[in-house]
């Protein structure tokens, strides 16, 4: 098993030996008629079948598990997972008696190690489990609650029901844990407002594939949604509308909301371009543009010469980073157009004074060191798009640069990996771009580590998003746009590397789109075909 | 103003005469770039009717103060139940969605808007069902108290009142408005349709109807029913139910009678023709699993391989079955048409077949394997024609020299020589539905609305008469990827750009105006519960409701 990270992730405790030792046996042999999605590390199954009756069976903890009753995200996903497994078909509560051995009573769930029941994820989080299902109780283990979610989703997708209806499990047991870190989807509330109920929508479907980073690009030219308790009038003025906006406590409802699904909300506040709509509501931000040595009234991007920019950044990003808990802020950084600075005066004076001359690029990375020095101060790390590497900025240890040109990829992942910073790829994964036919094939396809590097430039692509920008989905289109398509660039950040077989890959994700129409969500067809339970859409 | 159709299609009463008049004073209008344009350019008309002229005057609604009613001279009353409804309906669309007091301010007659009336001058037509023939020309005054609607049958109604919903809007304190106005209108093409496919995925009947809410929002009149193909038969048939007992993908997953009938009630009302198709010979796989020996068996080295092909056009049983299932199909759709499909046959199965080999000797055919095709298609044509119904098939029926009955629609479908065998087509003086640049399954990044939107279906050689036989054209959503799930938003507002240029002048192809117009329209569906994609950036007023 690789292990990866930011040159501090390691699987602690128990689980990591028997991780490595689950890595060794021959996989998934009988588990051609599973349906799991991400597939797991390892997979054995017996023919041996246990019986579940909705009325007899429960989720409880193991009593030497480190958690118990108390611990809010288990209470929580426990009813979930019920509900999933057994609330979308009609059952009755009496039940027939069969030797307990064959019936599945009970996930007996043990956290060996400090639960974090009361913790936000984060990037180093022990999502490893191991799974073990017999008659009468099945156990789910793992060193920390974001474990025990993964698991339980897993345990979710084990259960089907025979052609008489019974609810049925393969006797079984799974040793899993992810291939990276970080595997997120991007979604952009700026070129269109997404509601509250959409963004929850999504983090369902999330952890349905094992996503765990909600990376919210919430603002950019078209609007500022986000509202702002130090800088009110940044969305009063820079929103759509006043119904388009996200209070703090929608805020902090997507934020909890997430965290109960084991799931990061990586805010992205994009500068010092994509930025026209900070420029309604915060005077003198963006820099006025020039034509013929005039002020023509259009503006840029941010200011990069006054003090009162930085001041305000400052006083902004102090905010952010109390309202989102993650330990990463996203500074964006990407598409700066310089053709506005270079018609202003005042910034050309600017570049004379710092021996700039006419590059440009350091008047960019003049600004991108102040924000993500800023950052630092604060005790937050930066991502940031890839530009900010090509046009080499100084950026601190540890800044992770997320790649997005298809444009000669994997050179540019050799030389950044080189350099020494983490990676996020999300490059081949824009899932706003669509065609005719079976996209998620190409997404599926993606091998993330197939750049040339050592061993420890490979460990340090941290992961990966698919990126669903919003200029032509809102509300209407975004859940049949991102799933199933999603769901590939899922599997593939998640499980071992070689589980790249497509038709293997067909034949799961049918079943699974279905599962996810079954729980609500408006995942679109892969073919031609039908899901038994397509009638809640 | 153009006049086209089936060689039967005339405009016909008073308005025909209207039509012509105005007609010209629209051409005349837009050459002068005068004044009354700049106040319809800031209406949010979808498609863009024939003539419009407004006034600044505005006029003020009071929803508890307004009604639709019928006007004493009108041949339609409060019986017929098509405009009964219709009226329900649009107070809805228009009223519905907002908040308002029941209590109405006292405001000078004249400028409120308190009535339309509605006049239909001929045979109302309330219990008829629409078709290719239905006239949809109206004319709408809009002015104080009292407001008309005169067409000459309920189809001219019921595009009226969508016309006059969408200019009725709310000023910035809520106040609903209308600009004093005039409009004529009437549609370019008798044949605007949507193509939705059931066979690939199933749709659940109530996608079917949000379809068709969308498709009077939109003026659209035919919604094509492809029913049944390849991979699953949902038609639910009182003949022959094995059909669909062991051809749908469950026993879920069918249309059973009463479905039918609700889908074509429902359509009715809204103006709307379903035009049902049962493609064959070839896509009929499904057809198989309930009905022996309708699928020609396939050969390998002389022996029969144990798969199927298209339908086996050598057995008289064959006939005899499809005329059954025909004539049941005739009385459930009450459509004058019935689509025969006939595209895409793969002739490989055919060829195999000692049975079909030996029998294309005895007939004479040779190795010319399209001669079979055209024996089927000519034995199945001739049994719509003794239904006294009326046969639409795919080009290739046409491409492959069957002999067609005159008066037989030929549906284009491929890119490959399109204005070309548009041109031929209609030199052989067979009518033309074009499908061909419309097949909106296709997706592609970006506003491929534009694409759809700049069509110009008479682009082809070809003399007044030919360019007459163009009845329209359709939108095609093929199901390969589109079910429940995905379907309102791939469909609208994409189709509605085919919407606009299958119902309004020829002229109206400014791009920018469409653009402004169209976004507003889209709004307006997912303010009516249609979830249409967004065209671009930006946001609606009502999206809550998706």
């Amino acid at each position: 098993m690789e292990q990866r990270g930011l040159g501090r992730l390691r699987l602690p405790g128990l689980l990591a030996l028997l991780a490595l030792l689950a890595a060794r046996t021959p996989r998934v042999s009988a588990s051609q008629d599973l349906n799991l999605w991400p597939l797991p590390l390892s997979v054995k199954t017996t023919p041996r079948l246990l019986y579940l009756s909705p009325g007899n069976f429960f989720f409880g903890h193991s009593p030497t598990s480190k958690a118990g009753p108390s611990c809010e995200v288990l209470q929580e996903a426990f009813r979930r997972y019920y509900d999933y497994i057994f609330g979308f078909y009609k059952w009755h509560h009496r039940y027939k008696k069969i030797p307990s051995e064959m019936e599945l009573q009970k996930l007996e769930v043990l956290v060996i190690m400090d639960p974090q029941c009361d913790h936000f994820p984060n990037i180093t989080s022990d999502e490893s489990y191991n799974l073990l299902v017999k008659g009468p109780v099945a156990t789910l283990t793992a060193n920390r609650v974001w474990g025990v979610l993964r698991g339980l989703e897993t345990f979710s997708q084990l259960i089907y029901q025979d052609s008489y209806g019974t609810f049925i499990a393969n006797e079984s047991n799974i040793v899993d844990s992810p291939r990276f870190p970080h595997r997120g989807i991007l979604i952009d509330t700026s070129r269109h407002f997404l509601p509250v109920k959409t963004i929850l929508k999504t983090l369902d479907a999330m952890a349905f594939n094992k996503f765990n980073v909600l990376h919210w690009h919430i603002v950019d030219d078209q609007s500022f949604p986000y509202q702002s308790i130090t800088f009110p009038e940044l969305s009063n003025k820079g929103s759509y509308s006043l119904s388009h906006v996200y209070t703090p406590n929608d805020v902090r409802t997507v934020i909890e909301y997430a965290r109960l699904r084991g799931i990061r909300v990586l805010p992205e506040f994009d500068s010092p371009g994509h930025t026209a709509s900070w420029g309604k509501g915060q005077k003198d931000v963006l820099t006025p543009c020039y034509h013929a040595r005039e002020p023509s009234g259009t503006f840029g991007p941010i200011n990069p010469i006054l003090n009162s920019t930085y001041s305000f950044l400052s006083q902004l990003f102090k905010e952010i980073s109390a309202v989102f808990p993650d330990e990463f802020i996203h500074l964006g950084g990407d598409e700066v157009n310089f053709d506005c600075w270079e018609s202003n005066p005042a910034v050309l004076n600017f570049m004379m004074n710092k021996g700039f001359g006419k590059n440009f690029k350091k008047l960019q990375s003049f600004y991108m060191q102040m924000v993500l020095d800023m950052i630092s101060a604060m005790n937050k790390r930066s991502i940031v798009w890839q530009e900010v590497y090509d046009d080499e900025g100084k950026l601190i240890p540890g800044t992770v640069v997320q790649v997005w040109k298809m444009d000669s990829f994997s050179t540019k992942l050799s030389n950044i990996t080189a350099a020494g910073f983490p990676v996020i790829i999300s490059a081949p994964w824009y899932l706003d771009v669509i065609s005719y036919g079976q996209d998620w094939r190409h997404y599926y396809s993606v091998e993330p580590l197939d750049f040339e590097g050592t061993r420890e430039q490979k460990q340090l692509v941290i992961g990966g998003e698919a990126c669903l920008w919003g200029e032509y989905v809102d509300a209407t289109n975004l859940t049949p746009r991102l799933w199933p398509r999603a769901s590939a660039v899922g599997e593939r950040l998640w499980s071992p590397p070689e589980v790249t077989d497509l038709e293997n890959a067909y034949r799961r994700l049918t079943r699974h789109r279905c599962r996810m129409v079954k729980r609500g969500i408006a995942a679109q067809p892969l073919f031609t075909g039908y899901c038994d339970h397509e009638g809640r859409m």
